[in-house]
């Protein structure tokens, strides 16, 4: 099982509806986000393009940050999601320093906290929070090696991008453009 | 094309606009590192050259200092922790992966082999030192007895702490200013030079000094040759290494690298030291304090330089 998402750049619109609904879901405290929404203008007027991406920790194949974490907090569990123990973590930051996206942050209590594709809900048989409540219905995840899922179908018909694929970190965040 | 990035929402502490989760205390716990492994390599050297009787202050005196600076060091990376309670995680895993994780083991070994060789020379240090117990007494003459061995461990662990203080940065393939494997080796020399530096402050005889000076000369030079490297790895490399260089060529880092560090810190103390080989006579105190604090600013701006800099997508 490998566990993605697609985020279909042309329709997202950056309502950051997903961005709420993470920090409701996952208690996420105030000034703090798992997931949020990158503007990237590009071009001068009259010729401007706008392109929208709502962003979170790619659950990278090959993750820096679970390769420099030094008491194993920071690991991989089923389908490939990056998860942090928050009774291993030390705080020591390596982590937040390793990740080329920026995905981490220290939580307030001193642990270190992102997205985790709210495995709980998974394992209720639900989507994630951000999918769900995505009022465009532009965000699409599921398990890569099954042909039949959202994710394998989005990926399937369009073009589509990952981020800094030159960090050699293998994201598993798909850009629909 | 112009482009430009707005994040909408986000403004993380520590994270946005700028990375910044390491402050001082991770420089420091570098500093401190190099420090003690670069008296730990010259003790050890010199005893196993069997010079001990000439370079009495770099095998018998420096080396006293050594387990303050290691303990000061893990105090440093203790503050740097931000769930401190769980602190001892730290020991019950070894991940060889993880630079983080095998300096801290590293550490762990040197500072009490630190201790012990200090411990084997205090009876010379403060005369009518008494052990008291008969086991101490024991364990002293075991220490003398096998002090060639301690001295050869010693070396191997101090080149590896020095070399480890730079791969702690180099490591981490997000930061381009980082991810560099001169950085190694150039923290080690650094490190060298710092531990060179304040020996020879302590040093009484002049020819020890001398000697000490000269090996230091030699460093600062194959310090500087690094750092232009590093400089020109950098401007031949992709983009975002480019602009990581371009903070000391022009950008926010330029006046306090060439400032602090490339002159205050070793093209000024050199130049001191050449001169005294000469026959100046200058106070030994004013290039070793330069060098100790261009050894600790140039880890302070690393630090704060490299977690600027990022992937662009
Ligand atoms: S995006 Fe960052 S935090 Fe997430 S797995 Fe990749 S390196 Fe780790
Ligand atoms: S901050 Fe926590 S999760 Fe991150 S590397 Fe350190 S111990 Fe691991």
């Amino acid at each position: 099982m490998r566990y993605a998402m697609a985020i279909d750049t042309a329709k997202c619109v950056g309502c950051g509806d997903c961005v709420v609904a993470c920090q409701t879901e996952n208690n996420v405290p105030v000034g703090y986000c798992r997931d949020w929404i990158v503007e990237n203008v590009s071009g001068s007027y009259p010729n401007v393009e706008i392109e929208l991406r709502s962003e979170r920790c790619n659950h990278c194949d090959n993750a820096p940050c679970v390769r420099c974490c030094p008491t194993g907090a920071s690991h991989i569990v089923e389908g490939g999601i990056v998860k942090v123990t928050h009774n291993e973590c030390i705080g020591c930051g390596a982590c937040i320093e390793s990740c080329p996206y920026d995905a981490r942050y220290s939580h307030p209590d001193g642990y270190v906290d992102k997205c985790t594709f709210c495995d709980h809900r998974l394992a209720k048989g639900q989507s994630t929070a951000c999918v769900s409540v995505c009022p465009t219905s532009c965000l699409y995840f599921g398990d890569l090696e099954d042909p039949n899922s959202e994710v394998s179908k989005a990926l399937k018909n369009r073009s589509w991008k990952v981020l800094a694929p030159e960090a050699g970190t293998k994201p598993q965040l798909y850009f629909l453009t | 094309m112009k482009e430009e990035l707005f994040v909408s929402g986000r403004h993380i502490p520590n994270i946005d606009p700028y990375l910044s989760i390491w402050h001082w205390e991770i420089p420091v716990y570098l500093f401190l590192g190099g420090l003690a492994a670069g008296i730990m390599f010259f003790a050890g050297l010199f005893l196993v050259l069997g010079r001990e009787k000439e370079m009495e202050t770099t095998v018998k005196r420096a080396p006293f200092l050594v387990p303050f600076a290691l303990v000061l060091g893990l105090l440093a990376l203790f503050l740097d922790l931000k769930h401190q309670l769980y602190f001892w995680r730290l020991y019950t895993t070894i991940r060889i992966e993880s630079p983080m994780s095998w300096g801290a083991w590293t550490l762990m070994l040197i500072t009490p082999l630190s201790i012990v060789w200090a411990a084997g020379y205090i009876k010379e240090a403060i005369p009518g030192w008494d052990w008291r117990f008969g086991i101490l007494k024991q364990f002293e003459a075991l220490v003398i007895k096998y002090r060639k061995h301690l001295a050869w461990a010693m070396m191997g662990l101090s080149l590896i702490l020095g070399v480890y203080t730079g791969i702690l940065l180099s490591a981490f393939n997000a930061r381009p200013l980082w991810n560099t494997s001169i950085l190694g080796p150039l923290f080690l020399v650094s490190g060298l030079s710092t531990g060179l530096a304040l020996t020879m402050w302590m040093s009484k005889s002049h020819s020890e000094r001398k000697l000490l000076s000269k090996i230091d000369i030699v460093l600062i030079g194959v310090e500087l040759f690094l750092i232009i490297h590093l400089l020109m790895g950098f401007l031949a490399a992709g983009m975002v290494q480019v602009e990581a260089a371009q903070l000391f060529l022009g950008g926010e880092f330029t006046v306090s690298f060439w400032v602090f560090v490339i002159i205050m810190g070793l093209a000024f103390p050199v130049t001191l030291e050449i001169l005294e080989l000469f026959g100046y006579k200058i106070p030994i105190w004013i290039p070793s304090l330069l060098i100790l604090f261009g050894g600790l600013m140039f880890r302070m701006i690393m630090v704060e330089a490299g977690q600027i800099t990022r992937f662009l997508y």
